[in-house]
């Protein structure tokens, strides 16, 4: 019944606190720029203002246009609620593991090219076919992560992962370390951030995420926005919850809760201030240079296994 | 190599030298227009405009090797001339806005399609003659409503149209790749969509009036643009211009390059998604326009430059306050450079991407940044030169790597050369009037201006009571654009917009 009910909060919980993590992430950036920035709580408004108004569609848009959408967001959501982060106790803790997230989030963005083709805009073309390359590295390199984790903590349940971590069953781990930057640079490409794309740009030619949507507007390009803001926050929290977890709930008590809620906010806003820090410091790379930008992270990933399996025979 | 006659020489065999303007203007006849189509080929003589009139062509050149300048006129009664596009690929684009416009035919043209007029026009031709009785409109070879883009030709090619409404806010122009898979095997421009009429506006207009036209060809090169049409209405006229009023424009022109620069190398930085260099270069740009606005009245100065010298004067607290703003950006500039130049990810945008071809930068005579990035060291502050740049001490920075990396780093010289030389005004600005009366009398005259983005060549007639009978200007765009179509070739199509922001064409200088 406690597991129901943190589920339940945790649903809500995600889906208000990721347009705050994206606000905070461009107030960061345009403070290191030297601008006074947005104010923070500017996505909201984004948001509402999206929702309040008329989507434009193309007159061959099919069903798929329309409907890609509501799925995405509601994938994205999905997935950002299984992801553990005030506590571990939640009702669909069980059925949430790591393989089962990234293939929810897979789903979301296959979508999402397919819609960005289904106009037949050479952007959207663009955008998507960028995207699947992207995704055709970024998902090896993530499984990869997944494997280590799991040779480590012996589940890819992140519930079980972070009791796991937290009960300090593992001590300093080379495999982790190599584990958390792929994993780092997989967030990155995956999320669309600079060096990898520009989710600021206006520039159509150099665009991947933005091109594939770049169709869309009023109501669905919300959708499609909040799905970006929450796909930010479960990798972030996907990261706190594996590699972070110490302060997360493990029981459902008054004084846990408000701990982990405390911690995971703190660790939200953290990781929005490396996000922004990082990428004020480095240009975008070239479109080709992903693949070798992913590929390292893939090669990362691989060692880290090969690291875990070797100890593990030793 | 000396048998070679100069293009002076060469020009006075052919037709008596006809008036100065200041350069000589040679009327040739149809078989002498033949010969320098002919001789074009393997000269050293870079075209510097073509343009029409009713029943004339117009065309000007400099010579690469002594910088000798000179105009050549051509009448044709018939509206048809031989083409020079063969030999000068740098004419093409501006005989096809030549025919859309006078409905003149360059006979022989490598382009037939129209350019300026996208058929949407109240009227075709709108500044040719008006039709003698029973006379058939000039004839158009291609529908403009129904534009033929080069075709597609070659396997696993695809086309990707980009504009003229494009994701940013920025100017219109329509941009067609043809792309395979990601890498840009071809792209051609289509421009026109800002096409204001500006040349007609000008007509009939007194020069004061006019020049507030020429001045907003292009807003961003306000002075240079003016300053373009006050030296060839002063010079038309044997105007004298006040030793002050000279200083002041180059004060003036000054500001504006570095503006202009500032912006640029934020631009290209941010399309390298490097918001950082953006950031800082956008708050010195502002810095120089706040201080043009508090000295001379308006932000990006225009109107100031007027025929006979300038509408206003520098006062003594404007002096001290550009004395500041100069040392204030000397600092910070140099500061935000060493971060572009110590930024590896950055860098490795910049370097080698956007290579134009050596070859074809001399055959369209580029100059400004695109061409001084590619080893042309001409400046029209140097060469043919004008007051005061003969008195001030400055270096034209040249580089040969003719990529996006040079094209930013000679703006990064450039800004330095001009805080040198806005310190030098300061110091030895002569005291005086800064405006003449222009003086009353028909005549036609030329001016080649060092605007930011390159040569700007103006051409202006003005009949006794000083009104315009004809005026052009040839924006450094024109020959600009077409080089970056060649500097996309074999880059990816996501680089397009570093090598778009690093040659930074204008629309409006260009559409007229």
């Amino acid at each position: 019944m406690t597991a129901a009910l943190l589920q339940v909060a945790q649903i809500a919980l995600v889906v208000l606190l990721a347009p705050l993590m994206t606000g905070l992430v461009r107030l960061i950036k345009a403070r290191l720029l030297g601008r006074r920035g947005p104010p923070l709580l500017q996505p909201y408004r984004d948001l509402t203002r999206l929702l309040r108004k008329d989507a434009v569609l193309a007159a061959n848009a099919s069903w798929l246009f329309r409907a890609a959408p509501y799925f995405v967001f509601a994938l994205t959501w999905l997935a950002a609620s299984l992801v553990p982060g005030v506590t571990a106790v939640l009702a669909l803790a069980p059925t949430a593991d790591l393989i089962a997230l990234i293939a929810i989030l897979a789903s979301a963005r296959f979508l999402l090219a397919l819609a960005g083709m289904d106009v037949g805009t050479s952007f959207g073309g663009i955008g998507s076919s960028r995207e699947m390359l992207i995704a055709a590295l970024a998902e090896p390199a993530m499984l990869m992560v997944t494997f280590t984790v799991a040779l480590v903590a012996k589940s890819t349940s992140l519930s079980e992962i972070a009791r796991f971590i937290i009960g300090g069953g593992v001590g300093l781990e080379v495999s982790l370390a190599l584990a958390l930057m792929a994993v780092l640079m997989v967030a990155i490409a995956e999320n669309g951030r600079v060096p990898v794309d520009n989710p600021a740009t206006h520039l159509e030619l150099t665009m991947v995420h933005e091109a594939m949507v770049l169709e869309y507007s009023g109501r669905h390009l919300a959708m499609i926005e909040a799905a970006s803001m929450l796909k930010l926050l479960t990798y972030a929290s996907m990261i706190a919850c594996i590699f972070v977890p110490w302060g997360m709930a493990v029981e459902a008590t008054p004084h846990a809760l408000l701990l982990g809620l405390v911690t995971y906010v703190a660790k939200l806003a953290a990781a929005a201030v490396l996000l922004a820090v990082f990428e004020t410091s480095i240009a975008k790379m070239r479109v080709f240079r992903v693949a070798e930008f992913l590929g390292g992270a893939l090669m990362l990933s691989l060692i880290a296994t090969i690291v875990r399996l070797m100890s593990e025979g030793l | 190599m000396n048998d070679v006659p100069g293009l002076h020489a060469f020009l006075a065999e052919l037709s008596p030298v006809a008036g100065q303007l200041p350069w000589p203007r040679h009327h040739l006849d149809l078989a002498g227009w033949r010969v320098l189509a002919r001789r074009l080929d393997g000269s050293t003589w870079s075209l510097l405009g073509l343009w029409g009139e009713p029943a004339t062509i117009h065309a000007a050149f400099r010579d690469e090797v002594d910088g000798a300048v000179a105009a050549v006129n051509l009448n044709c009664p018939e509206r048809r001339y031989p083409s020079l596009s063969v030999a000068r690929p740098a004419a093409i684009r501006l005989e096809r806005a030549a025919r859309d416009l006078f409905g003149l035919i360059a006979d022989g043209a490598v382009d037939e399609r129209p350019w300026l007029d996208h058929g949407r026009w109240r009227e075709d031709h709108p500044l040719a003659r008006p039709r003698l009785p029973g006379e058939a409109a000039p004839a158009k070879a291609v529908d403009a409503l129904d534009y033929p883009f080069l075709p597609v030709d070659g396997d696993g090619l695809h086309q990707i149209p980009v504009g003229p409404v494009h994701a940013g806010i920025i100017e219109p122009g329509h941009f067609r790749f043809h792309a395979n898979g990601e890498t840009v095997v071809r792209l051609e421009e289509r421009l026109g969509y800002v096409h204001k009429g500006v040349e007609k506006l000008m007509q009939g207009k007194s020069a004061g009036d006019a020049i507030k036209v020429a001045a907003r060809l292009s807003g961003d090169s306000s002075v240079a643009l003016g300053l373009g049409f006050a030296r060839a209405a002063e010079a038309a006229t044997l105007t004298e211009v006040p030793a002050r009023a000279h200083w002041l424009r180059a004060l003036m022109a000054e500001l504006e390059r570095m503006a202009n620069h500032f912006g640029d190398i934020g631009a290209i930085c941010n399309d390298a998604s490097f918001t950082f260099i953006h950031a800082h270069c956008s708050a010195m740009r502002e810095a120089v326009l706040r201080s043009a606005a508090s000295c001379f009245g308006h932000r990006l100065m225009m109107d100031c430059v007027v025929p006979g010298g300038v509408a206003a004067d520098l006062t003594s607290g404007g002096t001290a306050e550009l004395a500041r703003l100069v040392n204030d950006l000397a600092q910070r500039f140099e500061y935000v450079m060493r971060i572009y130049d110590a930024k590896a990810s950055l860098l490795d945008r910049t370097l080698g991407t956007g290579v134009t071809l050596g070859e074809l930068v001399h055959r369209f005579g580029a100059g400004g940044y695109v061409g001084r990035a590619a080893g042309r060291s001409f400046d029209a502050r140097r060469n043919p030169g004008y007051p005061p740049y003969d008195e001030l001490d400055f270096d034209v920075p040249t580089m040969t790597e003719a990529d996006v990396h040079a094209r930013l780093w000679i703006r990064v010289e450039e800004i330095r050369q001009s805080l040198k030389i806005v310190r030098q005004i300061l110091a030895h600005l002569p005291m005086g009037p800064v405006q003449a009366p222009l003086r009353a009398r028909a005549g036609e005259g030329m001016a080649l201006i060092e605007a930011f983005r390159g040569e700007c060549l103006t051409y202006v007639r003005l009949d006794v009571t000083g009104h315009v009978e004809r005026a052009h200007q040839r924006d450094a765009s024109w020959f600009h654009w077409p080089l970056l179509e060649s500097a996309v070739l074999g880059n990816i199509v996501a680089d397009f917009p570093l090598c778009n922001k690093s040659i930074n064409g204008s629309y409006s200088g260009h559409d007229l």
